[in-house]
């Protein structure tokens, strides 16, 4: 028998989860983000272009899920290196609260300054 | 009188749920409703038990999906519903009904060198470690096993890649590196270095969520990826 479904309900679980989507989705948006530098190759005009389009409302409300995804993944990795590299016992939800805290705090700054 | 719908895997990996009506009762633990099931309704049910006070580690199931000792697990911390559902250990043969075959599960405690070998003889003195010295205190943190196999059956990556060899055995393992009279350091880091071994863990945290001993296999797993690091660059493994 495989391991059932509700097993896997606990927040650390859930913190993997978070951490393997957000980063399939960062590999996913890679491509597009080296693409977008590329512009630069093509000229100033054409950066520029592609600049004033990301400055657009939606474009932007979309910039602070990538921004969340971002600090997700990084504190998610923090969080990781700590349970690796540190003598750790009995704290590590309240590691794992710390980490979803800041990557929360810091997507909602960036979204707060648009 | 109130009743408990309690639903119980039946026959071996191909088996199926069969409903039971169970009388509810006051501090009823899920062992005692498999017990009341097989003495009262289904003389053909099978299920494993010995201590019934914790210390066997041998009545361990599935209750509502998640790995519990059944002896130490209240009806009234799972039941939902009037309602709960038993099962054998995931990621265990089921030999029948709510037994699993433990071999497997054993076998790779022995494969990550989880006997003591001594390095001291019949002739010297015994051995003195200091309760607060920092061998002691890790190893102190993962001792207290009892083999139930819960952590084994809540574990993904045994789930995924069954040769891998769970967080009993590798626990198992760190306590014996961090035995100062233990003669096998080498050996055992060697053990526990493959693929299947301790840098398979994803860290999902299952087995240290899941210990009915509140042991966190994940940090002894973590402790062994550190010692073999440092056995590796240091050019022991």
């Amino acid at each position: 028998m495989k391991n059932d479904y509700r097993a896997r309900n606990h927040p650390a679980w859930w913190a993997f989860l978070v951490h393997r989507l957000s980063g399939l989705a960062l590999s996913l948006f890679l491509p597009f983000h080296f693409w977008a530098l590329g512009q630069a190759f093509q000229g100033e005009a054409r950066l520029d272009t592609l600049l004033r389009w990301t400055e657009q409302p939606l474009v932007k409300f979309a910039e602070t899920g990538l921004v969340l995804l971002l600090a997700a993944h990084l504190t998610g990795g923090l969080r990781l290196l700590v349970l690796e590299f540190l003598p750790w016992r009995g704290w590590q939800k309240t590691l794992l609260a710390w980490a979803a805290g800041a990557a929360l705090a810091a997507g909602l700054a960036f979204a707060l300054v648009l | 009188m109130k009743m408990l719908h309690v639903s119980v895997w039946r026959g071996g990996a191909g088996g199926e749920y069969r409903s039971y009506e169970v009388p509810r009762q006051e501090s009823q633990s899920v062992l005692d409703v498999v017990t009341y099931i097989q003495r009262n309704i289904d003389p053909t049910l099978s299920y494993r038990f010995a201590c019934r006070v914790g210390m066997c580690g041998a009545c361990a199931m599935t209750v509502n999906g998640v790995a519990r000792w059944t002896c130490r697990t209240h009806v009234a911390k799972v039941v939902k519903d009037d309602a709960i559902q038993i099962a054998p250990l995931a990621n265990f043969p089921v030999v029948k009904d709510l037994v699993t075959d433990m071999r497997e599960f054993f076998d790779k405690w022995a494969r990550a060198r989880g006997q003591f070998v001594p390095c001291a003889t019949r002739r010297d003195a015994f051995a003195q470690v200091a309760a607060d010295s920092p061998g002691r205190v890790a190893a102190n943190a993962g001792i207290e096993c009892i083999g139930c196999g819960v952590c084994y059956a809540s574990c993904d990556v045994v789930s995924w890649n069954p040769d891998y060899l769970g967080p009993a055995a590798l626990n198992r393992a760190w306590t014996l590196v961090n035995d100062v009279r233990d003669g096998a350091r080498r050996e055992r880091l060697a053990a526990v270095a493959g693929d299947a071994g301790c840098h398979a863990c994803h860290t999902h945290l299952s087995c240290s969520e899941r210990c009915p001993k509140d042991i966190t296999p994940t940090a002894s797993i973590a402790g062994l990826k550190r010692a073999v690091a440092v056995a590796a660059l240091k050019g022991e493994l």
